[in-house]
Parts: structure tokens; C-alpha cells; sequence
């Protein structure tokens, strides 16, 4: 990969930011870590002129300190209580180990990069920084580059087996400026299994990346909530390569936030593999501002590999969404399945949606399919809801699951998907017209 | 039951006066039925009397029971006993017909002050229901009347008539699109339904669907007027004559 030309104007910003990083010297990671600040100095940090920051304005997440805010308490257990699972928690991006479980489950290793960092060799080796890197080669994601430079901590996850229960990654905020930089790196041995859950908001601003490596055969479900927090700014990206056969699967809900960038970039690398990415994101402005931004780019780069990208936005009052998508079909991959859907429910006509579906295909025997809409509550069936006699709240309400169907049924778990449902119902109680 | 007093009414957006004094009232125990060429406003009446938005009452009542239908919200009309059957039910992807149906009939009863339905009790008593309208169980588990045929979705309508047991019951070109063998199961559904304690309104083009569901009483309406009132045998002389000899007679 060509790296892009240094751009002057932006070097003594990037160079500030990197001087008030508090950069972790890493084992294993040293040379993954130097490479990628010379990724990120060779791009520098992204700004508004950045034709792929056109919709979200990246200053808050490139600025030296995060900005400061009183945290948010939902003053509910978190959406994954109920399940059996396998927890660790992270306050503030410091693992929390009084809180977590132990770090041992059949058919899973886990273990934590702060720790593991020490070491000179490791599984995550060949992962750590590598499928960022690859993930740099369309667009720079220098907020990624500078994610694995810095990162501080995260969990390495190599799944061997059939993991026995879910890992759930509790993300807590407690500090007014907290600043959390975390690296995930996952492993999904050949024919192996794992559901990796999330939540929570993680910190005053989140630089997050997870890179995933599934291999042959192997399946890997990721269900994320990111918290409530009308404060939240983050950046997070997903970097995957999807082996032969193998299923990646990946729902985040999105309920408040200042500023959220998530970022998913998806290689499809190996015969009839699978990759769903899908998302719902729920703002309104009158209880702060909301930006949510999604962003994805699929790569099909092998034969028979089917990719769906589903995307749904319930807006209001101000609240803005952003969704950017791409699928690319290189040369060679026939029979690709590619599909795309990103649609706004506007509940007032303030609120903005901001959309950019992407086609490049470089092969002949493909079938890929895009939509984008934005539309508003349908009257008629509001009305046929009422008429039967459900009062207006509820009849808003199963409209905009309604609506929300299609990305809640990329999760396959029913009980993980009722959890989902229950959080959204509840943010449309407390958010009525 | 049903008491409709010189209802006029307008198109909100526009000047454009739809109903022009309709006079109507319906027994308890009775089975009127409405017909008129196409834009008399027969659809018009149904919906006012359920609601909908996009119409302002200029002039005249409407009374359930001695309630005031027009102040009501959709939903207060549902609760108070009005059902309307649409003439074409709305698909709402993602939402099961079960879930929607039981939401409904809870909220009912609660705005009632009647305890709720168990799920048990709620998924017993729609397989009854459901068995008479020959609707098999897997419709029912599918989203509200998506993927279901013409047919289908006019007894879905009568099943949720069926279920939440309105005390008046307003049929809006229920026939549209059936063939003999689908009005037939929905006619069966709707007299089922018959007891002295409801009343019925039905809205139809053809005479056809009143050969199924016999009237009492039949209404012309032309031009936002009922211009006749009869027996059944007023439905028959439309059969044989067309609204043009009919309305030629009255004018």
C-alpha cells in the first residue's frame, strides 16, 4: 500500500496529538505499533476537508484531550444481564478485575493485551496492527492507525472451540475526561465459535478498534450496545477477514451521543464466506445533540461470498445521521451476493440523514444491491394501528420496530434480540413526541 | 347504537365538501348496508366514523351509543366498541399479527377498566377464532398482512373483528377483490358475528356481498346524501337497474 502524501498543513496537529499520547512501549507489538504512528503521520488526522469525513466532523476525536462532561448514569443493569456470560469490565478503558470474571472459558483463550503486551511473541502477532494496515489500503483511517500505536489495553481472544458462553465486554464511564484507547484482536480458529457482546459507553471519548480474523468454517456473532450516553464521543472501527465459509455477524444499537463514528471494514477472503454488519441508532435532539455516523466498507474478494450491510436510524429533533457504504467487488469474485440498505426514520422534519451507498464492482457474474431512503411514520398505518385501538405511543412504537425489524433480525439469538428490543422500547417511552 | 345527525363534512386540505348531510342511524341487533356509485363518500363515512385524519366535520354528530364519536381519538372510538374493516389493511412489516392483535385487545380492556388477557387465554382464544375463518396458525405468526392474498387479509380484518367483539361494526368494501369463495368464508365470519346486542354497517359497490350477508335495511348515497333508504330488495333493484335508474328517480 502506497501510503498517502504527508499532508504539511496537518503535521504539527498530528505530531501534538501523538506527543500527549502516553504510548505503551509493547512486547510483541513494538513493531506494529511504530509502523502504524508512521501510518498515522504519513496520513495525519482526519478533518472535515477529508472527502470521507465530509458528513462528521472528526475535531472532537482528533483533539488532543477529549472534552469533559458529567457522565451519564442510566441507573439500569446493563443490556446483557440477563445472559449467561463470561464478563469483563473495563472503567474508563482500565480493566477492572474485582468486577471481571475470570478470564478462563472452554473452548476460549483470553487474555488481556496490557498483560500479553510484555511477552515478545503471541498468537495475536499476526493480527495486532496487520488487518488495520490492510483495512488503510482504499481509504486512511487514521483513527485507527493511531488506535494501534496507542492502545492501552483490550482483550486477545483466540476461539478454539465452541465457546461455552458469550464474553461480554462491560464498557463503564465514570471520569468527566476520560480518554480510552482500546485493541481488541480475535481469533476464530477453523470450525470454531464465539458470541462477543458489548456495552456501554467506555469512556468521555472512545478510540476502539477490534480486529477479527475468522477463519475456515469458523462463526463469529458480535452484539453491540454502546450506553446511553448523550456525552459519548467515539470512534470505533471493526477490521475483519472472513475465511471459506466462515460467518461474520456483526449488530450495534446506538442510543444517544454527541458524536459516534463506527467504522466496519470487511474483507471477504475466502470462498462462500458470510459477513453481515447491521446497525439501529436512535437519537433525539431536544435531550442533547446526536451524530451518529456509520461507515462501512465491504471487500468481496473471493468467489460465492455473500455480504449484507443493514443500517436504521430513528431521528429526531435535530439529531443527524450518516451512513457511508461501500461494497467492492474485486476481479475474480464471481457469484457475489452483495447487498445494502440504510434507511432514516425522520419522526419530525428537523432532523437529517446523510447518505452515501457505494457500488465498485471489477467482476461480471455478481448480483449487488443497494437502497437508501428516508421517510416519515406511514399515516395509514398509524391509523390502522389506532383504529383497532392501540393508543398512539404504542401504535409510534411498533412502527418504529417496524421499521427497525430488519436490522434487529441480523441478530440470530432470540433472547439477545428481546434484550435489544427491550432497550429500544424503553428509549421510545421516555423519548414521545 | 350508531346515530349519524346531518354530518357534513370537508376535505382538510381543501375546500372540497365530501359529505353533505348524512343522516343515518343504526340498531342494535341490525344490518344496514350503504351502496352508491363510486366518490358518494361511502369510504369517507367509514373513515370519519374511525378517525382518520385529513377530514374536518363542518357541521352535524356522530354518536355511539350516545357518545360523542367525533371527539373521540381512534384508539377512544376502538375502546368505546367501533371496529372498521378496511377496505384495503395496511402491511406492516416486523410487527406479528399476534403481538399487534394483543396489544390491541389489552389496550381495550384496559382503557375499559377490564383486566387483560393472559397470553395463554389470548393464543386460545384466536386459534377458535382463527379456526372458523379458516386462517391457519402460520398466517398468524407472520408479520400484519405481509405476504398474505386479498383474501387473507379480509379475513384477517374479520378475525380481528372477531376478536376484539365490537359493539359496531363498520364493513368497508370488504368484497373488493374477493372471489365468491373468499366473500363466502368472510360473509360466514361477519353473521357469525350477528347478535341483537351489534350493529352493522355495510359498505359495498355490488350487491353481491349482500346475497352473503342479508341486510335489513339498505342506503343509496350519491353525492354525499343518502338519497334512498329500503329493504333489502333496494339492493336487488341496483342489481337490475344500476345507480343511474335509481339516482334518475330520485332527482
Amino acid at each position: 500500500m502506497a501510503l498517502l502524501a504527508r499532508d504539511p498543513r496537518r503535521q504539527p496537529e498530528t505530531e501534538a496529538r501523538i506527543a500527549a499520547l502516553d504510548l505503551p512501549r509493547g512486547g510483541f507489538t513494538r513493531a506494529a505499533r511504530a509502523e502504524a504512528l508512521a501510518r498515522l503521520r504519513g496520513f495525519g488526522l482526519p478533518s472535515r476537508r477529508d472527502e470521507y469525513w465530509r458528513f462528521t466532523d472528526p475535531a472532537d476525536l482528533a483533539a488532543p484531550a477529549p472534552a469533559a462532561g458529567a457522565p451519564f448514569d442510566p441507573r439500569e443493569a446493563h443490556v446483557f444481564a440477563g445472559t449467561d456470560r463470561l464478563e469483563i469490565v473495563f472503567v474508563d478503558g482500565v480493566f477492572d478485575p474485582a468486577r471481571s470474571g475470570p478470564l478462563d472459558l472452554a473452548g476460549v483463550e483470553i487474555t488481556r493485551l496490557a498483560e500479553a503486551d510484555r511477552a515478545d511473541i503471541h498468537w495475536a502477532q499476526g493480527i495486532y496492527g496487520t488487518l488495520e494496515a490492510a483495512g488503510q489500503a482504499a481509504v486512511p483511517r487514521p483513527l485507527a492507525a493511531l488506535n494501534t500505536g496507542a492502545a492501552t489495553d483490550g482483550i486477545l481472544m483466540r476461539v478454539t472451540g465452541r465457546a461455552a458462553r458469550p464474553v461480554c465486554l462491560v464498557h463503564e464511564r465514570r471520569a468527566a475526561a476520560s480518554d480510552a484507547v482500546l485493541h481488541h484482536c480475535i481469533r476464530v480458529e477453523p470450525g470454531a465459535e464465539v458470541t462477543l457482546l458489548e456495552t456501554g459507553t467506555a469512556a468521555a471519548r472512545l478510540n476502539a478498534v477490534m480486529e477479527v480474523d475468522v477463519a475456515a468454517g469458523g462463526r463469529f456473532h458480535h452484539v453491540r450496545v454502546q450506553g446511553r450516553d448523550h456525552g459519548r464521543r467515539a470512534a470505533t472501527h471493526i477490521f475483519a477477514r472472513v475465511g471459506a465459509g466462515a460467518l461474520f455477524k456483526s449488530f450495534t444499537l446506538a442510543m444517544n451521543g454527541v458524536l459516534t463514528r463506527n467504522e466496519a471494514v470487511i474483507e471477504l477472503a475466502g470462498a462462500g464466506a458470510v459477513a453481515h454488519v447491521a446497525g439501529a441508532a436512535l437519537g433525539d435532539g431536544a435531550t442533547g445533540a446526536f451524530h451518529h455516523d456509520d461507515t462501512v466498507f465491504v471487500t468481496h474478494d473471493a468467489v460465492g461470498c455473500e455480504s449484507r450491510q443493514v443500517f436504521k436510524k430513528v431521528l429526531r429533533h435535530g439529531a443527524v445521521g450518516v451512513f457511508q457504504g461501500k461494497i467492492l467487488v474485486r476481479p475474480g469474485a464471481q457469484k457475489t451476493d452483495g447487498y445494502q440498505i440504510s434507511q432514516a426514520l425522520l419522526l419530525d422534519e428537523d432532523s437529517q440523514f446523510l447518505a452515501k451507498p457505494e457500488l465498485e464492482i471489477h467482476a461480471d457474474d455478481v448480483k449487488c444491491s443497494h437502497g437508501s431512503t428516508t421517510g416519515a411514520l406511514d399515516a395509514t398505518a398509524l391509523f390502522y394501528l389506532r383504529s383497532r385501538g392501540v393508543p398512539r405511543d404504542a401504535a409510534v412504537t411498533l412502527l418504529v420496530l417496524s421499521f427497525l425489524a430488519d436490522a434487529i433480525g441480523e441478530i440470530e439469538d432470540e433472547a439477545l434480540r428481546q434484550a435489544i428490543v427491550e432497550r429500544l422500547e424503553a428509549w421510545l417511552a421516555r423519548h414521545r413526541a | 347504537m350508531l346515530t349519524i345527525r346531518d354530518l357534513h363534512v370537508k376535505l382538510e386540505d381543501e375546500d372540497k365538501e365530501i359529505l353533505k348531510g348524512v343522516d343515518l342511524t343504526v340498531e342494535a341487533g341490525r344490518v344496514h348496508a350503504i351502496m352508491g356509485p363510486n366518490g358518494s363518500g361511502k369510504s369517507t363515512l367509514s373513515h370519519v366514523l374511525a378517525g382518520r385524519e385529513g377530514y374536518a366535520v363542518t357541521q352535524g354528530s356522530a354518536e355511539l351509543e350516545g357518545a360523542d364519536l367525533l371527539a373521540m381519538e381512534p384508539e377512544e372510538r376502538a375502546a368505546a366498541g367501533l371496529f372498521l374493516a378496511f377496505q384495503y389493511p395496511v402491511e406492516i412489516p416486523g410487527v406479528g399479527n399476534m403481538t399487534f392483535l394483543r396489544t390491541a385487545l389489552n389496550a381495550q380492556r384496559k382503557a375499559r377498566g377490564e383486566p387483560e388477557v393472559s397470553a395463554g387465554d389470548f393464543l386460545k382464544l384466536v386459534r377458535e377464532k382463527a379456526r372458523t375463518l379458516k386462517i391457519d396458525a402460520e398466517m398468524l405468526k407472520r408479520p400484519i398482512n405481509v405476504g398474505f392474498s386479498g383474501g387473507e387479509k379480509k379475513r384477517n380484518e374479520i378475525l380481528q373483528m372477531a376478536v376484539l367483539e365490537p359493539r359496531m361494526c363498520i364493513l368497508d368494501e370488504t368484497d373488493s377483490g374477493l372471489d365468491v369463495d373468499a366473500m363466502r368464508l368472510v360473509a360466514d365470519g361477519v353473521n357469525a358475528l350477528r347478535d341483537a346486542g351489534r350493529g352493522f354497517l355495510v359498505i359495498t359497490h355490488y350487491q353481491r356481498l349482500l346475497d352473503h350477508i342479508r341486510p335489513d335495511v339498505v342506503h343509496i348515497m350519491a353525492d354525499g346524501r343518502i338519497v334512498r333508504t329500503g329493504g333489502p330488495e333496494l339492493a336487488l333493484e341496483v342489481e337490475r337497474n344500476g345507480y343511474a335508474g335509481i339516482l334518475a328517480e330520485v332527482a
